[in-house]
C-alpha cells in the first residue's frame, strides 16, 4: 500500500543561525494491505518527522514514497497540492496527538466532516460520527459541542473518532493511545485491528507497548541520523 | 481541477519602492489560497491586481471563464466591473467602508442584487432576509440602519452582501481584522461553511497565520513584493523553509 525509500530530511533553523539538523539518512519503510508497523527508537530518533513526512506534512528533500491511489501508485513526495489533498480524503488518514479545530464547530460535525468531504449524504454522516464517539466513550450530550471545553483525553477521542469514523488503505497513528485511560485504550486497540482485518496499512508510533504489542506485526527501529545530539522532535 | 484565476509576472511599483516584484500564481475553483506576510508585503496590493481594482505596471491577470481564458486588460474595463458586480466578491476588511450606511440592511444586500439585473422587489426583500439568515443576522433587522448593528453584525453583513450574487470567486482583505476574538471565531466558522456550502475560490489576505490555518488549502508568504514560500497550508506552516517563514511561524504565541 505505501512503500518509502531514501528518504532524506535534514531541517535548518535559520533562526538559530542556520543550524542544520539531519533527521532521516536514507530511511525506508513498506507496509503491506492489513499490516501495521510500528516506529521505535529513542527520542530524535526521527520517528514523528517519518510519519509527518509520509502524510506529505514535512517536504522530504530526496527520497520516494509511493502510496497506493486505487490502480496506480502516485510519488507523494512529487505529488502537486491537489493530488495530496485528493490522498488525504481517502486514501491516506492521519491521527496528529493533538486535536485541531475550529472554535465553533460542535464534536459530532468536526467527526462527520471526514465523511462529507467523502460526500456522503449529511444525516448518514451524523449518525455514523454520533455511533464512533459513542464508542470512544463521548457521551451523546457532549457531541453538539464544541470540544474546545472538553478534556484532554476527550478531545484525542474526538480526534481519534474523526479518523476512525471512515474506512482508509493507510491510515498514520502518531501517539494513539496517550493520554487515554485503559478502557478507551482497549477500545482504541479493538478499533486498530479491525482497520488492519479490513485491510487497512497502519503505521503507528505508541509509547504505551502493551497496546504496541497487541497491534503490531513489526517494528522498524529508526536511529538518530549522523551524530546530531541534539533531539528534534516537532511540537 | 480546473484554473479559475491566474497571475503572470506581476510587477507594480509605488515610487522606488517595488510593492509586487514578479508574482505568479495560481487559483483553481472551489480552492482557498492564503496570501500572508507582514504589513509592507505587498499582499494587500496583490489582491487589489488580482481583483482588478488596480492595473500592474506589468504582467496580467488572466480569469479563466469556461473554455476561454483572458486577461482582465483585454476584457476591458467594463466587462471587468461586470465580473466585479456579479460573479466575483470582495470583502473588506472595514465593512463600514464597504457598506452603505445610511440605506438599510437588506438595501444594501438587494442593492448588489440589483446590480446584476435583478428587479422584483418581493423577491429581492425574500432573498436579503434569507441572507440575513444565512449570517446570523435575525431577519427582523432587514429593515435597520447598518449604524445600529456592532462590529461582527456589520463584518457579516457585508458577507451577506458580497456572496448574495452566488459570485465563484471571492476576495477577502483581513475579513477579521479589527474584530474581538470571539467575533472572530464566529466569523472563521461562517466564512468556513459557506465557502464550503457554496464550493467558492477564496482568495484571502491576513497576516494571521492561524486564520489561514484554518481555512486555506494553499498558502502564499510574500516579502518585500515577491513570494518567498507557497504549498499546501500544513506543510508552510509545519515545516516552513524560509527564513522569513520561520520567523513568522515563530512569533505567533501559542494559545
Amino acid at each position: 500500500m505505501i512503500r518509502a525509500e531514501g528518504l532524506d530530511k535534514t531541517f535548518t533553523l535559520h533562526l538559530q543561525g542556520g543550524v542544520r539538523l539531519a533527521v532521516l539518512r536514507d530511511a525506508a519503510i513498506t507496509v503491506r494491505a492489513g499490516e501495521c508497523v510500528v516506529l521505535a527508537g529513542p527520542s530524535g530518533a526521527g520517528k514523528s518527522t517519518l510519519l509527518r513526512a509520509l502524510y506529505g506534512n514535512y517536504r522530504i528533500d530526496r527520497g520516494r514514497i509511493m502510496v497506493r491511489q486505487d490502480d496506480a501508485m502516485v510519488d507523494l513526495a512529487q505529488a502537486d497540492p491537489q493530488t495530496i489533498i485528493a490522498l488525504r480524503r481517502a486514501t491516506l488518514g492521519y491521527v496528529s496527538q493533538f486535536l485541531r479545530a475550529m472554535p465553533r464547530v460542535a464534536a459530532r460535525d468536526i467527526v462527520a466532516e471526514t465523511l462529507l468531504a467523502r460526500s456522503l449524504e449529511p444525516a448518514i454522516a451524523q449518525r455514523r460520527a454520533a455511533a464512533m464517539l459513542e464508542r470512544l466513550g463521548i457521551a451523546p450530550r457532549l457531541h453538539a459541542l464544541p470540544p474546545a471545553t472538553f478534556s484532554g483525553g476527550e478531545q484525542q477521542r474526538v480526534n481519534l473518532a474523526r479518523s476512525f469514523v471512515a474506512a482508509w488503505p493507510i491510515l498514520l497513528l502518531d501517539e494513539p493511545t496517550a493520554s487515554l485511560d485503559s478502557a478507551n485504550r482497549d477500545e482504541v486497540v479493538r478499533l486498530i485491528n479491525e482497520v488492519k482485518s479490513a485491510g487497512t496499512a497502519v503505521i503507528g508510533i505508541l509509547h504505551d507497548t502493551a497496546s504496541r504489542d497487541r497491534i503490531a506485526d513489526r517494528t522498524l527501529t529508526l536511529t538518530p541520523a549522523v551524530d546530531d545530539t541534539a533531539a528534534l522532535e516537532p511540537a | 481541477m480546473t484554473p479559475l484565476l491566474q497571475a503572470r509576472g506581476l510587477t507594480h511599483r509605488f515610487g522606488r519602492v517595488p510593492a509586487l516584484d514578479d508574482v505568479s500564481l495560481l487559483l483553481r475553483r472551489h480552492e482557498i489560497l492564503a496570501i500572508v506576510g507582514e504589513s509592507g508585503s505587498g499582499k494587500t496590493t496583490l489582491l487589489n491586481v488580482l481583483s482588478g481594482r488596480l492595473a500592474p505596471q506589468s504582467g496580467d491577470v488572466l480569469f479563466h471563464d469556461g473554455s476561454a481564458a483572458l486577461s482582465l486588460a483585454a476584457r476591458g474595463e467594463i466587462a471587468v466591473r461586470k465580473l466585479q458586480r456579479a460573479r466575483w466578491g470582495y470583502v473588506a476588511q472595514d465593512p463600514r467602508a464597504a457598506l452603505r450606511l445610511d440605506i438599510t440592511a437588506g438595501g444594501n444586500i438587494g442593492e448588489r442584487l440589483m446590480a446584476s439585473g435583478a428587479r422584483n422587489y418581493a423577491e429581492i426583500r425574500a432573498t436579503a432576509s434569507r441572507w440575513l439568515e444565512a449570517v446570523e443576522i435575525d431577519p427582523q433587522r432587514l429593515d435597520d440602519l447598518p449604524r445600529t448593528f456592532s462590529g461582527g453584525m456589520l463584518q457579516r453583513l457585508q458577507i451577506a452582501a458580497t456572496l448574495v450574487t452566488d459570485p465563484e470567486l471571492v476576495f477577502m482583505d483581513e475579513p477579521t481584522g479589527g474584530l474581538d476574538v470571539s467575533v472572530q471565531a464566529r466569523i472563521l466558522d461562517l466564512i468556513r461553511s459557506l465557502v464550503r456550502r457554496l464550493g467558492l475560490a477564496v482568495l484571502l489576505v491576513t497576516h494571521d497565520i492561524g486564520v489561514a490555518r484554518l481555512l486555506a488549502d494553499r498558502l502564499i508568504v510574500m516579502r518585500h513584493g515577491r513570494i518567498v514560500e507557497h504549498g499546501l497550508t500544513d506543510q508552510v506552516l509545519d515545516d516552513p523553509h524560509h527564513e522569513y517563514t520561520q520567523l513568522l511561524v515563530a512569533s505567533v504565541l501559542p494559545a
